[in-house]
């Protein structure tokens, strides 16, 4: 194993080269154009043996991983924003398909209006397409969930598409060191896939895509469920190996002085750095108050939510996505949860960090104030807009 | 934990600089970090980049507000561009450039107190071949002056990184790292 | 075409293009040419990212931008709710190659073929140029692009550029010319032409850029010029796609220079340039296209 300093989107290139990806069909978007870059050099030199085609669109990038992984094959691809909302029909079909496809997405900002930086509103909502998903703290997460995400869709048990969140700039362009392990050990982590599902073979003619009436529709979605469902152990397993390999240890939740903590904040993606970093601060001024970073999103970790929050009187959401008439959308799933676990606990929403908006260490104290408020029995809003000019958008 | 802030023009090389400092520190057992400002890039525009580097593992993912030091790649800057801005008091400030430090002593004022270092990383840019006139690659030099002035990362793992990252004229950019440790000059005003 | 059309300044200055850019030459002749009566739409790409920076934005006519793949369709959204308020004015879509050749190409297709009132503006400058330099079908033979990088196994673009103009006008649209701003007289006599014309009309203008093509900023005007000099780019155009009797080739070079000297300039063909049977195999082609259409 060697430590290199790569940017996170060097990161998610070079797990795609040592996964030993066969098709690679991308198209560029800001900020995750270096990935079909990388990858287009790592061909054209001779160092990837993959097909990698330049398509001219996104639909058609993720309609060739479609085609490839019928065919037989692993297959990647990279996207973001609107690439990822371009790609919105063929996510549904890739799942249907049942076709493990894996794909590396820049979170970044949705259109109107028109905005390369980070947020998690692409990769949010697209949590009901079936893909299995994942979001990256760091770069070494970014790599390392890329090599896990492949193994979880392959699984016999599972077979559906993943993909992995890293976040734009933040992540794609931020140059750390990143422990890649062994073209050997990676090999040995990630066999070949040899699907027995889905190949189109002339010598073994199956259909796949076909025409479904109403009989069977709702048996296929089932299966897709159960296929989601058997998910979760996977994952764990998959972490457990993982770790035992490579010494990386990997949760759908993981949790940062949460035992004792009154507040819990529930945090996705690069943010959890900086949270946990706030909270070390304010642990030494007294503040019960702990951290919980989800790294799977979808299948829903419900049961290492409740662990994490179950001594909590207070949870604070901190997401950068919102469901509008609703609120955030990671909010809703946690309260949902919660809740229906009985507990009577305190669920709290702030939207942060949409469209590059930096999340600074006064806002996450912000953040701890109010839940703090909360917990002291001050009445607060159940949604709270973080470090926005509301008196800007009054007036305009 | 030690934060850098590099100001440029777009084509200038700041990002590189920042990554190379960053490849470096952690050469030398940091935890590092290194990003460009997150913006549209154009040439000839002002660019920023920032590295962090620590001896614990960073976690924190904000963007650099408080840097402990400032690298100046082209004095054209200091015009339009407010360098000082958020700088740590007692802080440092490298500039290329053929003057004294004594010629930017307002600036170590407007931080409270500070420490200036000039180095003509220009003129050895095109002493080694390093660009043209008009366009001259000071990145790599610039990062002898901050191993010499800040002195948190060997000249060793600069010179080593640079060689390892440089494009081409990789002895050239190595030369003129360790010129600008040598000619960098420095001075600290309260 | 206004009267005040020497003053008349529709695309205002001080954009953040690059130095050199010749897309916002393009813009500003056409309005120029258009007047106020005009409306814009864009598709994402340099030019929608360059002229529009919130708060600000160079546009001095109604403009508005959706999406990347979907100008044309916009455009047709537009053009309809003129033509359902009674209302006569310039509908005109700008869109950079990878908004026309390809992600965008399906919508125009569409757009031609149900004819709405609408001129077609392709900025081609030969690749994705706002996400940092990728190939598109735009590209030419041999040119180095980030995704078409030259390595031990490859050359650059494999492939060849697509005949953009004349499939548009295979549809049938009522007028379609090539341009160049080297040749502005050329280029506003076609924006004047298509503008007096009703339907779908399609303009594809070669714009040569400085940063993808890697050349001296300087150096835009002449290479513009080189392309066609060198019968790399030809000047035509066609109506009702009816190349047999409505096809004009409308600027001729007396002798045709070799496609080295345009090759040369331009940094993303460095890789190519000693190897005499890539720069050959170009010239051939060259000289077939050329042989094709009569020089
Ligand atoms: C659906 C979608 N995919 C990708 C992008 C990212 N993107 C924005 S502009 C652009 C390239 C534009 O190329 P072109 O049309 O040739 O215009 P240019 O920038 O070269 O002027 C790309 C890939 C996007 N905005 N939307
Ligand atoms: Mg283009």
């Amino acid at each position: 194993m060697a430590k290199i300093v790569l940017k996170g989107n060097g990161a998610v290139a070079l797990a795609i080269k040592m996964a030993r990806v066969d098709v690679v069909a991308a198209y560029p978007i800001t900020p995750s154009t270096f990935i079909p870059e990388k990858i287009s050099e790592y061909v054209a030199n001779g160092e990837m043996d993959a097909e990698f085609i330049p398509v001219e669109s996104e639909h058609s990038a993720m309609s060739a991983c479609i085609g490839a992984s019928a065919a037989g094959l692993r297959a990647a691809t990279a996207t973001s924003s609107q690439g990822l909302e371009l790609m919105h029909e063929m996510l549904f079909i890739a799942s249907g398909m049942r076709l493990p496809i894996v794909m590396g997405v820049a979170n970044r900002a949705l259109s109107a209006p028109i905005n390369i930086w980070c947020d998690h509103q692409d990769t949010i909502s697209a949590r009901d397409t079936g893909w299995i998903q994942f979001y990256a703290e760091n770069n070494q997460e970014a790599f390392d969930l890329m090599l896990i995400a492949f193994r979880v869709a392959e699984d016999e048990r599972v077979l559906l598409p993943a993909m992995v969140g890293l976040d734009a700039f933040i992540l794609t362009h931020t140059f750390e060191p990143v422990d890649v392990p062994e073209q050997r050990e990676v090999d040995d982590f990630l066999p070949p896939y040899r699907p027995k599902h889905a190949y189109l073979d002339p010598e073994r003619p199956i259909t796949q895509g076909s025409f479904v009436y109403p009989e069977y529709y709702m048996e296929f979605k089932y299966g897709q469920w159960i296929a989601m469902e058997s998910a979760r152990d996977v994952i764990d397993e998959v972490f457990a190996d993982f770790a035992s390999r490579f010494g990386r240890k990997y949760e759908k939740v993981s949790t940062f002085m949460c035992d004792d903590a009154e507040i819990v904040l529930i945090t996705m993606g690069s943010l959890s750095g900086t949270v946990r970093h706030v909270v070390r601060e304010l642990r030494n001024e007294g503040i019960k108050v702990g951290v919980a970073k989800i790294t799977v999103f979808r299948p829903f970790p419900h049961k290492e939510i409740i662990r994490a929050v179950k001594n909590a009187k207070v949870v604070g959401v901190l997401e950068k996505n919102v469901s509008f008439g609703f609120g955030g959308a990671v909010y809703g799933e946690v309260l949902a949860t919660v809740h229906g676990e009985g507990l009577d606990t305190k669920v709290l929403d702030f939207i942060v960090g949409l469209g590059g908006r930096d999340v600074r260490v006064e806002d996450v104290k912000e953040v701890v104030k109010i839940c703090s408020d909360a917990l002291q029995g001050k009445a607060v809003d159940k949604i709270n807009w973080i470090n926005v000019d509301k008196e800007a958008v009054k007036n305009a | 934990m030690y934060e850098v802030r590099f100001h440029g023009r777009g084509g200038q090389g700041a990002v590189t600089a920042a990554s190379i400092l960053a490849i470096a520190a952690f050469k030398d057992g940091y935890d590092v970090q290194s990003f460009p400002h997150f913006g549209v890039e154009r040439r000839g525009a002002p660019v920023m980049a920032f590295t962090r580097l620590d001896d614990k593992k960073i976690e924190i993912k904000t963007q650099v507000y408080s840097p402990d030091c400032v690298i100046v790649l082209d004095t054209n800057l200091l015009a339009t561009v407010d360098v000082c801005k958020g700088i740590k008091k007692g802080g440092t400030i490298i500039l290329n450039s053929v003057k004294d430090p004594a010629d930017f002593a307002d600036m170590a004022k407007r931080i409270g107190g500070g420490r200036i270092a000039t180095v003509d990383a220009t003129s050895i840019a095109l002493r080694h071949g390093l660009g043209s006139k008009t366009a001259p690659i000071v990145n790599t030099a610039i990062l002898g002056a901050y191993a010499k002035v800040v002195g948190n990362v060997s000249l060793e793992s600069i010179v080593d990184t640079v060689r390892a990252e440089a494009p081409a004229k990789k002895e050239e950019n190595a030369k003129a790292v360790e010129d600008a440790y040598n000619e960098v000059k420095e001075e600290v005003f309260g | 075409m206004p009267e005040n059309f020497e003053e008349l300044e529709l695309f205002a200055p001080g954009h953040r293009g690059c130095a050199g850019c010749g897309a916002s030459q393009i813009v500003r002749w056409i309005l120029k040419i258009a007047g106020p009566n005009t409306i814009c739409v864009s598709a994402t790409g340099c030019l929608e990212v360059f002229s529009t920076p919130y708060p600000e934005t160079a546009w001095r006519v109604p403009w508005v931008h959706a999406a990347f793949e979907n100008a044309a369709a916009v455009a047709s959204g537009v053009e309809a709710a003129m033509k359902k308020m009674g209302k006569d004015v310039n509908i005109i879509a700008f869109a950079g190659d990878g908004g026309t050749f390809d992600i965008g190409f399906q919508a125009l297709s569409g757009m031609v073929e149900r004819g709405h009132n609408v001129l077609f503006v392709n900025y081609d400058n030969e690749a994705y140029m706002n996400t940092g330099i990728q190939r598109c079908s735009s590209t030419p033979y041999g040119a180095w692009t980030t995704t078409s990088p030259p390595g031990k196994l490859t050359i650059g673009k494999e492939q060849r550029k697509k005949p953009i103009a004349a499939i548009i006008a295979a549809h049938g649209a009522p007028y379609v010319a090539t341009a160049t701003i080297a040749f502005l007289e050329d280029l506003k006599r076609k924006v004047k032409k298509a503008l007096s014309i009703k339907g779908p009309k399609f303009l594809h203008i070669l714009q040569p850029c400085t940063t993808g093509w890697r050349f001296d900023p300087s150096l835009t005007v002449t290479i513009s010029k080189l392309a066609v000099e060198t019968g790399v780019f030809v000047l035509w155009e066609v109506e009702d796609g009816d190349f047999d009797n409505k096809f004009r080739i409308t600027y001729k070079p007396k002798k045709r220079k070799p496609v080295i000297e345009y090759l040369k300039l331009q940094g993303r063909f460095r890789h190519i340039i000693n190897k005499p049977e890539i720069i050959e195999a170009i010239q051939r082609e060259v000289d077939e296209k050329c042989a094709k259409y009569g020089f």
